[in-house]
């Protein structure tokens, strides 16, 4: 068995909040649910003894051992059908991707068995399927995808993506609890990003699902956004503020269900609206949100919406192409500043 | 060891003798006159890889029929009728719960097929016609506790594990009363106090389901055993490869039975698979393979058994292949126009009700009144369940926006208003 295996060191077990990067706040919101709640474990490949690609998962298996870390054979439709299946039995299992990206292998056990269990037959499936998400690291096609909207079509599977390390720390407490399969995407560019570096409290705390937060007030124009282009949004405000325009920005840090009141309530504010987001444009998650406010806050708008997203092609490898196909901040800038002039 | 050929030649002298009733043995009226085959059930039941790939596939079901009864535990009555195996632990009145649950799965099939002619059930029906012993002896064979995934066409399984016949036609009829409330078709339900976990149409997704059941089960220290059934076209999947191999990684105490029915929709196993049995893939996982006679519910029975206490013990995943024959098309509107000349009649002769009856009474476990007066109670039972679901209603429409998530925290998916109007 694996067990035998030797680890040079045992890896410390997490500070119970303070200064915390992305990562380390995800990490110790799932240590401190394991220490919680005994039904609680992970599995996945290479989450035990390796402590996962991004190291989400590491020093679990020393604290909580091998029954509650598991590490699989490369198959996430087993994956997946197995945490359903332990879900069923009463237990509360967060499935890892190694990235989001081989969330397709797994996606017919995702959209047809977890989707639809409490819906044919009343059985909850308590489980998170998490994982890193995202372009802009050079990865190319397959280890960079933004996988929202393959799922937001599917009624029965909750989506979120955080964009701090508060955020990182509360969701996934929020996810482990919930009665319904949760997809949690991290942005691999956040995990350790030193600006997302901040205080996080001591206590324990959860971050609603389908709840939105104000990243930042304004009067002008409102971004609506989440994920890392949180930040790009947050950038360019900035940038956009300094020629006189107040950028509000709301991070919906829940995709599905989707908190269309606080969407309503900036567009009432500001009446005019950008939508940013990773992942393509056609069919992206943006044309849902367009939609939303064109048949609830239309009579609100003083200008179309306007979508700023990736360009409708795989993710490519070289950095100039890369960075050509994936919105940047001064595509922002200049979409904010002809929508606060028009 | 024997080399391939004469190990051939020998089981082909046993199996003639055991055809004949006459073999180098004097086995005629060695037991309450009745013939038995020589062949252990154990040689019957265990796979052999050399036996795997020392030829081409069966290539066609009319062939294995014929191979049934050449390898099975091939025991016969005093007319020279295949029984079933005689070597059994079964009481006689578990023999004639056997035969209750035979009985009651194919009446209520049939009974589903008058509604369906009816216009009364929503979607198609499916039959197990021919295959029923193998889901009724298998799930015999398992605890309370235990878990089963079957397939559409093991409703005989579903039955043994205590759901009642009421729920099958208010599902089949879309009612309101039906365990889904009309959300979800035929046994596309559960119900985790009786250990039943109703599968979904994407064959092969139930496998990582079941592993993913004795995962959790092993880690709440409950010693359960998960069964999921398949079929020889459910096992070309993806999804039945990922969770058989991660259970069989994990010693998890997962039995597939792997029923050999010989199509899927219309396509033989021929086309789904290159090995000569389906056990034979066991050998792929490191894990057993066993091969019974699925139309023996004795056998299927006995077999499982062993089974059953071996993952129990903690042996791990296994697989047991059962043979049998699919004598309806995938549903009632399938006219079966694939089908060779003569198959079907050849397994009509092997119909598993029938030829446990003939064993009830060749080795007086039963008397034909005791098997009527049976027959009548689950005829009046299932005369009481119709009327049951059909005096349910219709569901409310409304009740399609419930329960995607749970309730109390999502809304339901009411549709909504046009323009802020109704």
């Amino acid at each position: 068995m694996s067990t035998e295996t030797k680890k040079e060191k045992m890896a410390e077990r997490p500070a119970r909040g303070g200064r915390a990067t992305f990562v380390e706040a995800l990490r110790q919101g799932i240590w401190e649910e394991m220490e919680r709640d005994p039904s609680v474990f992970i599995i996945g490949e290479d989450v035990g003894l390796y402590g996962g690609a991004f190291k989400v998962t590491d020093g679990l298996i020393d604290e909580f051992g091998e029954g509650r870390c598991v590490d699989t054979p490369i198959s996430e439709a087993a994956i997946v059908g197995a945490a359903c299946g332990a879900a069923l039995m009463g237990m509360r299992p967060v499935a890892e991707f190694q990235f989001i990206d081989f969330i397709s292998p797994g996606f017919d056990m995702l959209v047809n068995y977890a989707a639809k269990c409490r819906y044919r037959w009343g059985a909850g499936l308590p489980t998170v399927f998490r994982g890193p998400c995202g372009a802009g690291v050079h990865a190319g096609p397959f280890h960079s995808v933004n996988a929202e909207s393959f799922f937001a079509n599917t009624a029965g599977l909750k989506i979120v993506e955080p964009s701090t390390a508060y955020d990182a720390k509360g969701l996934i407490k929020a996810a482990i609890r919930d009665p319904d399969p949760v997809l949690y995407f991290e942005h691999k560019k956040l995990y350790r990003l030193p600006r997302l570096r901040e205080e996080i409290p001591e206590d324990d705390y959860v971050v609603e699902i389908g709840k939105a937060r104000v990243a930042r007030e304004g009067r002008d124009l409102s971004i609506i956004t989440f994920g890392a282009q949180v930040l790009n949004a947050l950038d360019a405000a900035e940038e956009l503020d300094r020629e006189g325009v107040s950028v509000e920005v709301i991070d919906l840090r829940t995709i599905a269900p989707m908190d269309k009141s606080a969407i309503i309530s900036s567009v009432k504010k500001t009446s005019k609206v950008l939508i940013l987001h990773e992942a393509s444009r056609t069919g992206g998650i943006g044309g849902e949100i367009a939609a939303t406010i064109a048949e609830e806050a239309f009579e609100w708008l003083d200008a179309p919406v306007v979508r700023v997203a990736a360009i409708d092609t795989p993710v490519p490898y070289s950095p100039p192409l890369e960075e050509y196909h994936l919105p940047q901040i001064k595509d922002v800038v200049n979409a904010g500043r002809k929508l606060a002039a028009y | 060891m024997a080399t391939k050929t004469e190990t051939k030649r020998k089981n082909a002298g046993k199996n003639k003798a055991a055809r004949d009733g006459d073999g180098n043995g004097n086995r005629r009226g060695a037991n309450n006159g009745n013939l038995i085959a020589e062949k252990s059930v154990e040689a019957a039941i265990t796979t052999s890889i050399d036996d795997a790939v020392d030829e081409k596939p069966q290539a066609t079901a009319a062939a294995a029929a014929q191979a049934i009864e050449e390898v099975a535990t091939a025991s016969v009555n005093a007319d020279g009728e295949m029984i079933c195996q005689l070597e059994t632990s079964l009481t006689r009145d578990q023999m004639l719960e056997l035969y209750r649950y035979l009985k009651l799965t194919r009446l209520v099939e049939e009974r589903l097929v008058n509604l369906y002619r009816q216009t009364k059930v929503v979607g198609g029906v499916f039959r197990s016609l021919g295959q029923e012993a193998t889901a009724v002896g298998t799930a015999y064979a398992l605890q309370q506790g235990d878990f089963i995934a079957p397939l559409i066409r093991d409703l005989g399984a579903v039955l043994v594990k205590g759901i009642r016949a009421r729920d099958i036609f208010a599902q089949y009829m879309a009612k309101a009363w039906g365990p889904s409330g009309g959300r979800d078709l035929n046994i596309h339900f559960g119900d985790m106090t009786k250990g039943f976990i109703g599968p979904i149409s994407h064959l092969g997704d139930m496998i990582p389901v079941m592993t993913g059941i004795a995962l959790g089960a092993r880690m709440q220290g409950k010693n359960l055993v998960a069964v999921a059934y398949i079929g020889d076209g459910g096992m070309s999947t993806g999804a039945f490869h990922e969770g058989l191999n991660f259970a069989a990684v994990q010693r998890l105490p997962l039995i597939i039975i792997a029923e050999h029915n010989w199509y899927a929709y219309s396509t033989p196993t021929s086309k789904q698979t290159a090995v000569k049995n389906l056990a034979d893939k066991a050998a792929g996982y490191g894990i057993p393979g066993h091969i019974v006679d699925g139309n023996d519910v004795v056998a299927c029975y006995e077999t499982m058994k062993r089974v059953v206490e071996f993952a129990r013990g903690g042996g791990g995943a296994a697989i047991i292949e059962a043979k049998t024959y699919r004598r309806k098309g995938h549903a009632e509107h399938d006219d079966q126009r694939y089908l060779p000349a003569g198959e079907l009649e050849e397994w009509e002769r092997k119909d598993p009700l029938d030829r446990f009856e003939r064993h009830l009474i060749s080795q007086k476990a039963a008397t034909r009144e005791e098997m009527d007066k049976i027959v009548a109670d689950v005829e009046r039972e299932i005369d009481e369940d119709v009327a049951w679901a059909e005096s349910s209603p219709m569901p409310e429409p409304k009740q399609a926006a419930y329960n995607v998530f749970d309730n109390t925290i999502v809304p339901p998916a009411l549709r909504p208003p046009v323009l802020g109007g109704e």
